[in-house]
């Protein structure tokens, strides 16, 4: 569907670097990264509004070197973008004198779709943030892109609000849809994504399956960005990793010798009063923190040896075990749960 | 944002300072004019070509402006470029230098020797002691007053909402008139009130290119240095009252625009 071939962007206070991706037909693509990673300008370069060295197929046309308005891509900005002296219904429409066989059809089903028929004479400045970010969906769609760009669609609505859209992106991409989505949050990555591309200072740092890279991240900065705490340099040896302060991990699988990046996810990691038997790795310590995080907690233990562990906890768990600041713990993994980078 | 009494208090006494200085010299203009003389002042073919001049004349430097000014000023409020704040200073120079200078430097380069004034010259067009020499007077120091208002409301429209508009089909063109300029108008229609009031009050440049056909502020003061403070009151309230009936409607006119298409 969507070809970049060694795309790059040269601004003043910012670079893109010679960056490639393939992105199929029907995907929900995510790009994220954190801000000011060049998310935003990728995707402005997809739609041809930043002047880009390198190739940019669409449906296996080459539109390198057509202008936003002959590519066929619908864009949603963060912030909405409406036209603010017409009305909803007008903007919506907006596209469509373009349009050589403009489908009333489609529109109909649109408005339908987005919930947006009692809201079609009204000012967008009228609108709540859902609703607008509604309205701009419908005013994309309207003109049958061949795919949606979105950039942060969700970022500035309320969390009520975020939900009912997701929703809405979700039905959209499932009728055919092909999205790419720009986004700072590893949540809206897991739930809609299927593949997913992280950037950092312009340069593309892993492409690949959504869980897969949630699990193994390919290196230091995305394992950051995808919420893997424990990140420890060890030495491995035969199977096992000893880090610094002489702590011994077991590991799984076969490994080559040599100083690497070991990675253990919050999640997979278990505090408890007493050292359970079933998992590879334990290391008695000493409880130093407790952060509420959402839905969760995150527990910071210290090992006796020096390590940092943290783990993330539901709150339920943290009560069953009766865990306090200042008292001993086992923090405890299993083999498999520890990557290496 | 001032809340209680005292604090609303305090800054409409400040204020007021500067209202008043306004206004205490142009009301004592009307209440000591001679309102006979201003009556009898009106039947005046001289003064009333006069005032229709000035209003004409900075009437087409501003259509001129607006035409050129327009693309220059979404150029600046879009680029960012080195060398900005130069081209920037560059346009508000009208604004900084006396205006007799103005005048002597637009006379300077419209004379028939320099080239362009040779060339207007030649397709029988005078700039000099013309409505033509009134006109380029009044362009040099009007400028700023539109490029800088209509570069500020084009600064104030969302790219973002520009790039949108592209991907949905619209050439450059088509977003430039049907989105960008709708959503300056604003701005750009007090631009070209200012652009236009700045060359209806114009003298001292106007002046050294063009003492004949003579404009409103010339003939003020004209009458002033023959005639005393007596004879150039009445010019002076008559340009007044109709500049100020012309503001009001310019900017009732507006208003009303913005209205109706609220609406629609």
């Amino acid at each position: 569907m969507i070809e970049l071939e060694n795309l790059s962007v040269n601004l003043r206070t910012f670079r893109l670097e010679s960056l490639s991706l393939r992105i199929a037909p029907g995907e929900f693509f995510m790009i994220v990264g954190p801000s000011g990673a060049g998310k935003t300008i990728l995707l402005e370069s997809i739609a041809g509004l930043r002047l880009a060295r390198g190739r940019v197929r669409i449906r296996g046309r080459d539109v390198t070197p057509l202008p936003p308005e002959k590519r066929n891509v619908a864009l949603v900005y963060q912030n909405y973008a409406l036209f603010p002296h017409l009305t909803v219904e007008r903007n919506i429409r907006w596209g469509l004198r373009f349009v050589s066989d403009p489908d009333a059809g489609h529109v109909e089903s649109l408005v339908d779709l987005l919930k947006l028929r009692s809201l079609l004479s009204r000012s967008p400045e009228t609108l709540s943030g859902g609703e607008q970010q509604r309205v701009a969906l419908a005013r994309a769609l309207a003109v049958k892109p061949s795919v949606l760009l979105l950039d942060e669609p969700l970022s500035a609505l309320d969390p009520s609000f975020r939900e009912e859209l997701r929703d809405y992106l979700a039905e959209i991409n499932r009728s055919g849809m092909t999205i790419v989505m720009v986004s700072h949050d590893f949540g809206e990555v897991l739930s809609l994504g299927n593949r997913v591309a992280i950037i950092s200072d312009g340069i593309l740092q892993q492409v690949g399956d959504v869980r897969s890279v949630f699990r193994a991240p390919a290196n230091r900065q995305v394992a950051e960005f995808v919420g893997m705490k424990n990140l420890f340099p060890a030495s491995i040896r035969g199977g096992t990793a000893v880090l610094e302060g002489g702590t011994t991990l077991r590991l799984e699988g076969d490994l080559s010798n040599g100083e690497r990046l070991l990675g253990i996810r919050p999640e997979d990691i278990l505090i408890s009063g007493k050292r359970p038997n079933c998992l590879g790795n334990a290391f008695p310590g000493r409880v130093v923190s407790i952060v509420p995080r959402g839905m969760a907690f995150e527990v910071i233990l210290l090992t006796d040896v020096g390590a940092r562990i943290t783990a993330r906890m539901l709150s339920s768990a943290l009560l069953s075990e009766g865990i306090g600041i200042g008292e001993e713990y086992w923090a405890s993994f299993s083999p498999g749960s520890v990557h290496i980078l | 944002m001032p809340r209680t009494l005292r604090e609303r208090l305090f800054m409409l006494s400040m204020g007021s300072f500067l209202l008043l200085y306004i206004l205490w010299p142009l009301g004592g203009l009307f209440l000591r004019a001679d309102w006979g003389l201003v009556a009898s002042a009106s039947r005046e073919g001289d003064v009333l070509s006069a005032l229709w001049r000035s209003i004409w004349t900075a009437a087409a430097a501003t259509v001129i402006i607006a035409l050129f000014g327009t693309p220059l000023a979404y150029f600046l409020a879009r680029q960012r470029f080195r060398g900005k704040a130069i081209l920037e200073a560059v346009i508000d120079v009208p604004i900084m230098i006396p205006h007799t200078v103005a005048g002597i430097a637009v006379l300077m380069a419209f004379s028939p020797k320099a080239p362009a004034g040779a060339l207007l010259t030649s397709i029988g067009l005078s700039p000099v002691n013309s409505n033509l020499g009134v006109i380029l007077a009044c362009m040099f120091v009007s400028i700023p007053f539109y490029v800088d208002a209509a570069r500020d409301a084009f600064y104030a429209v969302s790219p973002r909402t520009e790039n949108v508009a592209r991907t949905l089909g619209a050439s450059f063109p088509h977003v430039f008139f049907r989105i960008s300029l709708p959503l300056a108008r604003k701005g750009l229609i007090s631009g070209l009130i200012m652009s236009w009031a700045r060359g209806v009050s114009e003298f001292g440049a106007i002046v050294i290119i063009a003492y004949h056909p003579m404009v409103a502020p010339t003939l003020i003061y004209d009458r002033f240095a023959t005639f005393g403070l007596k004879y150039s009151t009445p010019v002076a309230v008559q340009l007044i009252l109709v500049c100020l009936g012309m503001f009001v409607i310019l900017r009732l006119l507006a208003a009303g625009k913005r209205k109706e298409d609220a609406e629609t």
